[in-house]
């Protein structure tokens, strides 16, 4: 199984990964596949319940994995929505790359929304410190409204974050995009509801309940093939904020910060001014899985400048309509 | 078919990678009133086990000494919105996940607070245990009363009751057998039968983790202990099989391979029992019978299915059947119905009366539904059947509808999956009730069993 393939059009080998045992006294799935079933049954549910679902797509390892399933849920039909992209204009260049040969080869349908735009035209401010993230927001709104989508498809992950934990699966927004902490919709059983008013949304989040090694290890299983900066190389990096940065573009070393070479990958991959690299010699799917069930850090305390600004950071852009 | 740890590379340390793929999941609700303790267990519960990273238990205590606390708050691990950690209370689920050497877990950590007994019901709804706390200077409250009927109405598998803040009454067996006598006369009068109990402190972590010195007298398990050995769910082979079809799946033209063009497939997951190729099955409601041919998990084709695999099946002939109908197994299919009698917990801010019109959602299908009549509603002091005008939010109570089309529904009792349904408010789409077919209220007044202090009794 190679784990580091840099031929991102070979075909996943979904084939070869096991699932279940099938002995008469032993039908039961592992964590892993029951995850698997979870996130195919929310997928197929939203497909059949709205109307005009697209699914946010970055580049991502979480939204490849989402992506990945809603392969395994329409198979042998494509996947009948189309994948929307809110571009940053910081992104790393390998990750678009790798955005638009994953397009191509499950023929998708991209819809970018990009935030460069809207700060040449002045529809949005570049902020003081430079990141994007929280910036993401307006576009991300008016590509939903723009193309009347009613139910957008996340990535995000209960244990990315402790806001993020408080989420349901479908999740309803407001005609301004909002969330609503303390008035959630009851869900229960595995019943899911995104019936909306016009002009509300729903966010729908099939891979809730998986943990950074659960993506992982399914990553590994299903032999997905993922951006390049995953995987352990050489890179030139400057310390900040107890993180490696890239020097690239949109991340300059001050003067006294001094630039090395080390072997570094990416745990996540976002606005490339605030995303850290971590060092690590992880160059097989196996060597991560190993690499995450030991770490001490969270994936966003470990890489993430914009969710240490304030206690409820995340809490607060996701009020606002963010991810 | 080689197992996933046949395909890894060897080089895997079992120890490192604990259980994350290969235990089995269970899911675990916290209930009980507000300010017993749920919270803080939950952290306890992660901290003891190590699944605390480091910069989430420094976040912890940073916020914890800002307020002037010796020791992290533990709550806070879950606690995570501002309005929780203003107010110090748990307004809605929070979910975190740990795994030991032979089992992962999902832990929902609910509020006990009245006023979000709507999210007390999502967190337990999934549930395979509920652990209730009872503070053991309180006893029994309401809200550990309303939280103990939900859990009994939705069947979760199995109760752990948690006599909690044993520290502040000196680690005293008296106080525990008192309080747990208590709460054990109101799990009888509601049908539950085994409810383990255990003396803790979720505050210092006595009998979380591991067994506490500081309580000789009780001599089972720890918390933890407890559920690593609770029985995994039930075998799907003992079960009748079931797929509410979600998608009918034709690519024609749009295949991603040539090869699929005639493909044509009932995408669904798989809620109870098992179906293999060749097994004879009907369609419902419209009673048509075929034979499963094929049975796809992605490129993947399998032998045989079983709950709660999401999986598309191949049908011998083309008959109709679109999405919101059953698959079931022709030889104990459910009757498709009109008419129906079940429990709901009421979750809407405006009452439901009588002659309400709603949705009601079922497997993939949604129906329209009138409220035929409400026959009563659950009274929580002495746990009977009251005769009710209206239902209110948070209240219990039972109810017959009608609907406009038949739905192939079974007893809750014998179908968690089967026998559940969502009511949908058709103007703005809210979620009013959760629904059980067939489930009843106790109708008679059990037996006194109450601890002196409470009000009088009366028949
Ligand atoms: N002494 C002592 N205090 C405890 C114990 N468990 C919890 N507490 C305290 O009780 C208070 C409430 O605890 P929480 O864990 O927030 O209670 P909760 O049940 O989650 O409350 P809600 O979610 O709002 O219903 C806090 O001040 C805790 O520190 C215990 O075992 N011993
Ligand atoms: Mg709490």
């Amino acid at each position: 199984m190679t784990a580091t393939t840099n031929d991102l059009t070979a075909p996943t080998a979904a084939t070869t990964a096991a699932t279940a045992t099938t002995s008469a006294d032993d039908r039961r799935l592992t964590h892993l596949d029951a995850l698997e079933a979870e996130a195919i049954l929310v997928i197929r549910e939203m497909a059949g319940e709205l109307e005009r679902p697209a699914l946010l797509f970055s580049g991502g390892k979480d939204s490849v994995v989402m992506l990945h399933l809603a392969t395994k849920a329409f198979w042998p039909a494509p996947i009948p929505f189309p994948v929307l992209h809110v571009d940053t204009g910081h992104n790393f260049p390998e990750v678009l790359a790798y955005r638009d040969e994953t397009v191509e080869r499950l023929g998708l349908r991209l819809v970018v929304a990009s935030v460069q735009d809207y700060i040449d035209d002045g529809r949005l401010r570049e902020r003081a410190d430079g990141t994007r993230n929280p910036l993401q927001t307006l576009p991300l709104l008016d590509a939903i409204n723009d193309n009347r989508f009613d139910g957008v498809f996340g990535g995000g992950r209960r244990d990315e974050e402790k806001a993020r934990a408080k989420e349901r699966i479908v999740s309803l927004r407001d005609e301004f995009g909002q969330w609503d902490p303390k008035n959630q919709r009851p869900e229960l059983w595995n019943l899911f509801n995104p019936r909306h008013r016009p002009g509300e949304h729903v966010r729908v989040f099939p891979i809730s309940n998986w943990t950074e090694v659960d993506i992982w290890r399914y990553i590994e299983r299903e032999d997905i093939p993922l951006a390049p900066l995953y995987y352990a190389h050489e890179r030139e990096v400057f310390h900040r904020d107890g993180m490696w940065l890239a020097v690239g573009p949109y991340s300059q070393p001050r003067d006294d910060e001094p630039v090395e070479t080390r072997l570094v990958r990416y745990r996540t991959v976002g606005d490339m001014s605030c995303t850290g690299a971590v060092e690590s010699p992880a160059r097989t799917n196996a060597d991560i899985v190993l690499e995450v069930a030991a770490s001490t850090l969270t994936e966003r305390g470990a890489t993430r400048a914009d969710d240490r600004i304030s206690e409820a950071a995340m809490e607060d852009r996701k009020k606002e309509g963010y991810f | 078919m080689a197992g996933p740890t046949q395909t890894t590379a060897p080089a895997l340390d079992p120890a490192a990678v604990a259980g994350a793929a290969r235990g089995t999941l269970l899911r675990l609700a916290t209930a009980g009133s507000v300010d017993d303790g749920k919270s803080t267990l939950v952290g306890r519960l992660l901290h003891d086990t190590k699944s605390v990273l480091s910069d989430q238990l420094a976040a912890v205590e940073r916020v914890s000494r800002d307020r002037g606390l010796t020791a992290a708050d533990l709550a806070l691990l879950t606690d995570g919105l501002r309005a929780e950690r203003e107010q110090g209370i748990t307004i809605d689920v929070a979910y975190r996940y740990f795994a030991t050497a032979n089992r992962s877990f999902v832990l929902a950590d609910c509020p006990g607070h009245v006023q979000y007994t709507r999210n007390t019901v999502t967190g337990s709804s999934t549930a395979d245990v509920v652990v209730l706390l009872v503070d053991a200077r309180k006893g029994v409250l309401e809200q550990t009363r309303r939280h103990l009927a939900v859990t009994a109405l939705l069947r979760v598998p199995h109760v752990v009751v948690a006599v909690n803040k044993i520290d502040l009454v000196d680690f005293s067996q008296e106080v525990y057998e008192r309080v747990n006598a208590e709460v054990q006369a109101v799990a009888r009068d509601l049908g539950l039968e085994d409810a383990i109990a255990i003396p803790v402190s979720a505050l210092d972590g006595d009998n979380i983790a591991e067994r506490s010195e500081r309580t000789p007298w009780y001599t089972g398990p720890s918390l933890l202990e407890l559920l690593e050995a609770l029985p995994p769910s039930d075998d799907p082979a003992n079960e009748s099989f079931r797929l509410p079809v979600q998608l009918v799946i034709r690519p024609q033209g749009a295949a991603r391979d040539d090869a699929y063009r005639d493909y044509r497939g009932y995408a669904g997951q798989v809620a109870s029992g098992v179906v293999r190729v060749g097994d004879e099955v009907v369609a419902l409601p419209s009673g048509r019978r075929t034979t499963v041919v094929g049975i796809d998990l992605g490129e993947r084709t399998l032998d045989e299915a079983f709950a709660p695999q999401s999986v598309t099946l191949r049908l011998a002939d083309e008959i109709d059947i679109s999405r919101g109908d059953v698959i079931a197994s022709a030889s104990d299919a459910p009757e498709p119905t009109q008419d129906i009698k079940a429990v709901v917990c009421w979750l809407g801010d405006a009452p439901l009366r009588p002659g309400q019109r709603l949705l009601l959602k079922h497997g993939s299908r949604t129906v329209q539904t009138a409220v035929r009549s409400l026959d009563g509603a659950l009274d929580l002091d002495d746990l009977h059947t009251v005769p009710s005008e209206a239902l209110s939010l948070n209240d219990i109570g039972l109810v017959t509808l009608r609907l406009a089309g038949p739905v192939p529904v079974e007893n809750y009792s014998v179908s968690r999956r089967g026998g559940s349904f969502l009511l949908i408010d058709a103007h703005d789409g809210r979620t009013v009730a959760a629904g059980m077919v067939g489930a009843t209220l106790p109708s008679s007044a059990p037996a006194p069993t109450r601890p002196e202090g409470d009000e009088e009794w009366d028949i």
